[in-house]
């Protein structure tokens, strides 16, 4: 579930998750919220709206913050959800932090991206398509007894009729009211939908294997940064480096090729100022 | 002459440009930056007779009543409630005594919710913030041998507003007084529940149609009571600014008045029953100033944009607490003091009836002895230091009156502010007062943290190991078992058959457009409980719950 | 890598002052803890299934209604049958010092009173729990 802050994303969550159990299936709710890139911190408040489902068992709800994962998922969400599904979790809800944009995360995550819009969204609508609009699978307009609703509805077809057809998959796009659970039905309906088009084609066999195949390449990336950092020395190099670089006398892409040099050189001594001068010429 | 004086304060401040000054911050509790010195030139195009006027006129901003305290002084009314029904009958009793003129009630938390004592959620909390009253029968006790007719009451209830107020209106029945001779008020503000108290009921739209009808109800057979007591007070003790208060609380007001008028009731029926209820907080001069520029705005809006012809709707008449959340734990006889200053702004702000706090209310409920105390801060201002006399005495004074007028502004700011986001209601759902009242207690808190302001006792003057020699009020856990023995024989007793059929009529009457309050006096007659009242509103109309609050 | 302190803070009871939850929040999050807030109107089984389902490493309760000793004794016992007797129980509000003392020796941690610098708290936490490497 993704889409703008506001747009009433954990209240459908609430309602969705109470019809799963109404039908038996036991739900995981991976909330995310941001972590303040000033402080470290962050506030976890979206089980504010979850609070019907706090006792029952059959629901399993944790918050995590991003830590600096900017892809509106928190690191490790994608093996929390492995764990819940190991777990023996039915359906597995993640429920993105909301800022709009570059929250593509979520689809390389889920087997089924829910775009939630409310009718004020109209306007940045266009801003969105680019990466917003191309990753749902379904689309909701939430909060629909309000004006602008039809428009919003009018746009978000207007939108799909543009985007290449994916494998014979149209996403619907349908109206809700959480607070009142209007809709909520219909969504549920068609996310099973989605999950039996997926099944009946094959897809979701292969996208397990795209799952798990951007998972390794995530390690490998955080595995080779990591080794890349290991050698203490490495930082101050950088440090100089950034100094430099920012005072004129070298470009990023120079400061760059010479921390690879320094780190290459094991043992990184500290290169001599005749050297770098050398560098900049 | 404007000329002259600029001039010559230009000179001036040159002079006292060099001189020495304390490495403190001067600006109001609510972060207004403040002039070392006020002069004619600070009151820009200020115009006596518009701007200010006289006592009992338009724009009200000097009082409401033509003789204000030398016609009659303010009402002192206490706030208490405890305990039991019977507790709190001998409280205040007890404050009748000793010349206390109104009746003030504060209920328990299971109360303000719309439950009954023997609820599973009212575990622990029955008798302790308040008086439990969770029916007919509990509040006939509570106003046994209290004449109705000669008291006036005011009531804090919200979500159940109307509830509580069918309760006291059928105790009146019972002791021989009709309805139209009650007087008092019921708070039923049901916006600033979603904005700052949280206890409320229903969500905003059935609640404000539940609003509607009390007012509906109250203009046609209980005239002399008033339906709505527009608060501030908790939006303030949540945390907000004096601007925030005042803006909060009128946006609040005109949803009140625009849903009277959509309802289709005549402006002039409703609106002069309609009163505030405001903080009082530290900052002196901010607190007159508020009341001051609250009139003000409410006179001129009634009149030019909701076209109350009658001058009776165009006045505010206000209740004040002085603040809680200003008191002390530590040292907590300096929270007299305290008390004692805020209470003074009240008075000169022009207030119609105030609440003193205690002493020890950081600390649990007012004992008998600190209740007292708050009462005589208010009798000593009243009879001992002469500021009764003259009327709005500040009135002319160059900082009161710029500082009226620049919370006016900022209140005018807040209004465009919520207009833009679809009316007060929209506001809340989108938690914007929410959030700004969150966002200014943060930075209150952070200025006394880091010592910017002096709170004495807490951040600066503080006493090592400091003795607590202050009696502590303590609520008896066999009142909650009481309550909930005395409920179980009370649903055995009444007619359960008439009880059933009073709820069902009044669940059918919310889906119809009938006044809500003829079912629940019905219901209340034949003892059926507060939560069971409530219960059917929640069924129908569904349970509120906060909007999160983005940081 | 240090672990980050999670934090639930929460409102028990029918009490709606949220002031003090809200600031206390806001400053824990400013101090570098994940703060899961969980709003009004909090059942002791609802906050205790919340610490356990996100394993926090402490627990505030702000309690302004004059039910600490009802609310704080239900949410110790029902921690210590959900196997988090580890985890650090706080509190804050207008609570006398008697009810204090009692609640301190059923095993509740530091309860913070009107006046209190946040920093206080924030230290508090800092100090009692015990945070090793990931």
């Amino acid at each position: 579930m993704t889409g703008p802050p506001g747009a009433g994303k954990s209240t459908l969550v609430e309602k969705m998750t109470a019809l799963f159990r109404k039908d038996g299936q036991t739900v995981a709710i991976v909330a995310v919220d941001p972590t303040s890139p000033y402080t470290g911190g962050a506030i976890l408040g979206d089980r504010i709206r979850m609070s019907s489902l706090f006792c029952d068992p059959g629901v399993f709800i944790r918050s995590m913050a991003t830590r600096g994962s900017s892809g509106g998922l928190a690191f490790r969400t994608r093996e929390v959800c492995d764990l819940l599904d190991a777990f023996g979790k039915d359906v597995i809800i993640v429920e993105t932090i909301g800022v709009g944009q570059a929250e593509l995360d979520v689809a390389d995550t889920a087997q089924t991206t829910v775009i939630v819009l409310v009718p004020e969204s109209g306007d940045g609508i266009q801003a969105m398509k680019a990466g917003l609009m191309e990753i749902g699978d379904l689309f909701v307009v939430n909060k629909s007894d309000r004006d602008g609703a039809d428009r919003l509805m009018v746009e978000i077809q207007m939108m799909l009729d543009l985007r290449p057809q994916c494998e014979g998959w149209r996403p619907g796009v349908m109206r809700t009211t959480a607070s009142a659970g209007e809709g909520v039905d219909e969504l549920v309906r068609q996310i099973q939908g989605h999950r039996d088009y997926l099944k009946k084609y094959g897809i979701l066999g292969r996208l397990r294997k795209d799952n798990v195949r951007s998972a390794i390449v995530d390690l490998v990336r955080q595995r080779l940064e990591e080794k890349f950092w290991e050698n203490a020395g490495i930082r101050s190099v950088l440090d100089r480096l950034a100094e430099e670089a920012a005072g004129g006398k070298m470009s990023p892409y120079q400061a760059f090729e010479r921390l690879l040099e320094a780190r290459e050189q094991n043992g990184m001594k500290p290169s001599t100022n005749k050297e770098q001068s050398d560098h900049v010429r | 002459m404007s000329d002259k004086i600029r001039s010559e304060k230009n000179q001036w401040r040159k002079k006292i440009a060099d001189s020495k000054m304390r490495d403190v911050s001067f600006d109001t509790v609510s972060g207004e930056s403040l002039e070392s010195l006020y002069t004619p030139d600070d009151l820009g195009g200020f115009d006596y007779l518009k701007d200010l006027g006289f006592p009992g006129q338009f724009p009200f901003t000097r009082g409401v009543y033509e003789s204000m305290y030398r016609g009659r002084l303010w009402t002192m009314r206490m706030f208490s409630g405890f305990g039991s029904a019977e507790d709190t009958n001998k409280r205040y009793k007890y404050l009748l005594r000793h010349g206390q003129t109104g009746l003030s009630v504060a209920f328990d938390f299971p109360t303000l919710y719309g439950r009954d004592s023997d609820d599973p959620v009212s575990r622990g909390e029955v008798g302790k913030c308040g008086v439990a009253i969770s029916s007919l029968d509990d509040m006939e006790r509570l106003f046994d041998g209290i004449p109705l007719d000669k008291v006036s009451t005011s009531m804090t209830i919200n979500g159940p507003a109307a509830i509580l107020w069918a309760f006291y209106i059928v105790t009146a029945e019972k002791q021989g007084v009709p309805p139209k001779k009650l007087s008092g008020t019921i708070q039923n503000d049901v916006l600033k529940e979603y904005i700052a108290q949280k206890s409320w009921l229903v969500p905003p739209e059935p609640s404000l149609r539940i609003t509607v009808d009390t007012m509906a109800y109250g203009s046609r057979y209980v005239p002399r009571w008033n339906t709505i007591s527009i608060s501030g007070y908790h939006i303030r003790e949540a945390g907000s600014t004096a601007a925030q208060e005042l803006a909060f609380t009128l946006a609040d007001g005109f949803a009140y008045v625009e849903r009277g008028i959509q309802a289709g009731l005549d402006v002039d029926d409703f609106a002069p029953r309609l009163s505030f209820f405001f903080n009082s907080h530290i900052d002196f001069f901010e607190e007159i100033a508020k009341y001051r520029a609250a009139r003000r705005i409410w006179a001129r809006e009634m009149k030019n944009r909701y076209g109350a012809r009658n001058p009776k709707s165009w006045l505010m008449r206000f209740h004040t607490q002085t603040a809680g959340c200003t008191l002390t734990a530590q040292q907590p006889e300096n929270n007299i003091v305290r008390v004692a200053w805020q209470a003074l702004a009240a008075v000169l702000g022009g207030t119609q009836s105030l609440h003193t706090n205690s002493m020890d209310e950081t600390l649990a409920l007012p004992s008998e002895k600190a209740a007292l105390i708050a009462l005589r801060t208010q009798q000593l201002i009243a009879h001992e230091s002469g500021v009764t006399a003259t009327i709005d005495p500040l009135g002319g004074s160059y900082f009161v009156e710029a500082l009226t007028s620049r919370l006016e502004e900022k209140a005018y700011e807040y209004f465009e502010k919520i207009e833009k986001l679809g009316g007060i209601t929209r506001a809340i759902e989108v938690g914007f007062p929410q959030r700004e009242i969150a966002e200014a207690a943060f930075q209150y808190q952070k200025a006394i943290d880091e010592k910017r302001r002096i709170v004495v006792g807490v951040n600066d003057y503080l006493i090592e190991g400091e003795d607590l020699e202050i009696p502590i009020l303590k609520i008896d856990p066999r009142v909650e078992t009481d309550q909930c023995k005395r409920l179980e024989r009370l649903r055995k007793e009444r007619d359960s058959g008439k009880v059933k059929k009073a709820l069902d009529d009044l669940r059918n009457a919310c889906g119809s457009r009938e006044n809500l309050m003829i079912p629940i006096l019905t219901a209340t007659r034949e003892y059926a409980t507060l939560g069971e009242i409530a219960g059917v509103l929640k069924e129908v109309f569904g349970e509120y719950r906060e909007p999160p609050i983005y940081w | 890598m240090s672990r980050k302190l999670r934090i639930l803070i929460a409102k028990p009871g029918l009490d709606g002052h949220d002031r003090g939850a809200k600031v206390v929040a806001r400053a824990l999050r400013d101090a570098g803890m994940e703060v899961i807030y969980t709003g009004l109107h909090q059942t002791p089984q609802m906050i205790v299934e919340a610490a356990l389902q996100e394993d926090v490493d402490g627990v505030g309760l702000s309690i302004l209604s004059g039910a600490h000793m009802t609310l704080f004794p239900e949410v110790m016992k029902r921690m210590c049958e959900e196997g988090l007797e580890d985890r650090l129980l706080f509190g804050g509000g207008i609570i006398p010092g008697e009810d204090v003392e009692t609640l301190q020796k059923q095993g509740v941690g530091k309860i913070f009173g009107p006046g209190t610098p946040v920093q206080a708290i924030v230290d508090y936490i800092h100090e009692t729990v015990r945070v090793g490497d990931v």
